[in-house]
């Protein structure tokens, strides 16, 4: 990747960052993020990593983002939400921000440079090179994984569904029949 | 590859921050869990950019990992969100205080 090109995404990707959080309208917020993550995902890509890269682009800021939007329609969020923080929150915030921006630059500056970079292997980062790690040194934790997926599924439907009327007398009555 | 790795990991540090002011400083619900996003994929680009100079694909592995959680979370995170909004009719972090004594 051209040191240019890296520059040039680097700057986009902070510029869209602080749109996230400087935007009122969390529509406006979102879009900025989607941005943030297409960036990431063309970084991703300039870093070798093809595969995962897409991954980020298909199911991060296309998927993903598509939920947040879906949330946002349906709780319909038009008006503008003034920054309304406490002042103390604030102040302290800003300080703990830039005590932490402090602390990991001077930790990356000061970062040992005798691991240069290895030249790429080929195929390095392509779905074959992907897989053959994930199914051999990581199988157990790709399995437990679909477990977490269909557990977060599961629980998101039990929580966000509105109970139906036979299960909501029977938890405010009295009797308590069981549905 | 031209850039030095300390770069990477410093825009990495730099959308990490920002992702923090953001749970800090908003109040808005949706927009401090986009800022968790924004964290966990400052997290994503330093293990892509670690695993590119070590040479192994095992922080790719963890990025994809990492992806799926945050599949997860966002699917129970939002279906809280929604589930508090019908209760309390609002998304202000500081007007949802039921867990408070």
């Amino acid at each position: 990747m051209p040191l240019a090109l890296f520059i040039f995404l680097a700057a986009l990707a902070i510029i869209s960052s602080l749109g996230v959080v400087i935007q009122r309208n969390p529509v406006h917020s979102l879009l900025a993020l989607v941005m943030t993550l297409l960036v990431i995902a063309v970084l991703f890509i300039g870093l070798g990593a093809v595969t995962v890269g897409f991954l980020q682009a298909i199911v991060y800021a296309g998927a993903i983002m598509v939920l947040f939007l879906f949330v946002i329609w349906l709780l319909n969020l038009q008006v503008e939400e003034r920054m309304t923080g406490h002042l103390a929150l604030k102040f302290f915030g800003a300080i703990a921000a830039a005590a932490l921006v402090a602390e990991l630059f001077l930790f990356f500056a000061h970062a040992h440079p005798a691991l240069a970079g290895k030249e790429m292997a080929p195929g390095y980062g392509s779905i074959a090179s992907l897989a053959t790690v994930l199914f051999k040194d990581y199988l157990i934790a790709f399995e437990a994984t679909s477990l977490l997926l269909l557990v977060a599924v599961v629980g998101a439907v039990a929580i966000a569904r509105r109970p139906s009327p036979s299960e909501a007398d029977a938890s405010g009555g009295k009797t308590g029949a069981a549905s | 590859m031209t850039v030095p790795y300390s770069w990477v990991m410093a825009l990495s540090a730099a959308i990490f921050v920002i992702g923090v002011a953001g749970v800090l400083l908003r109040r808005n619900v949706l927009v401090m869990f986009m800022s968790i996003e924004l964290m966990l994929n400052a997290v994503n680009l330093g293990f892509v950019a670690l695993a590119r100079r070590l040479g192994t694909m095992d922080g790719q592995v963890i990025v994809f990992f990492v992806m799926t959680v945050a599949a997860a979370e966002a699917a129970v995170g939002l279906g809280i969100i929604i589930s508090m909004f019908r209760n309390r009719e609002t998304v202000n972090a500081d007007e949802l205080n039921l867990l408070k004594w």
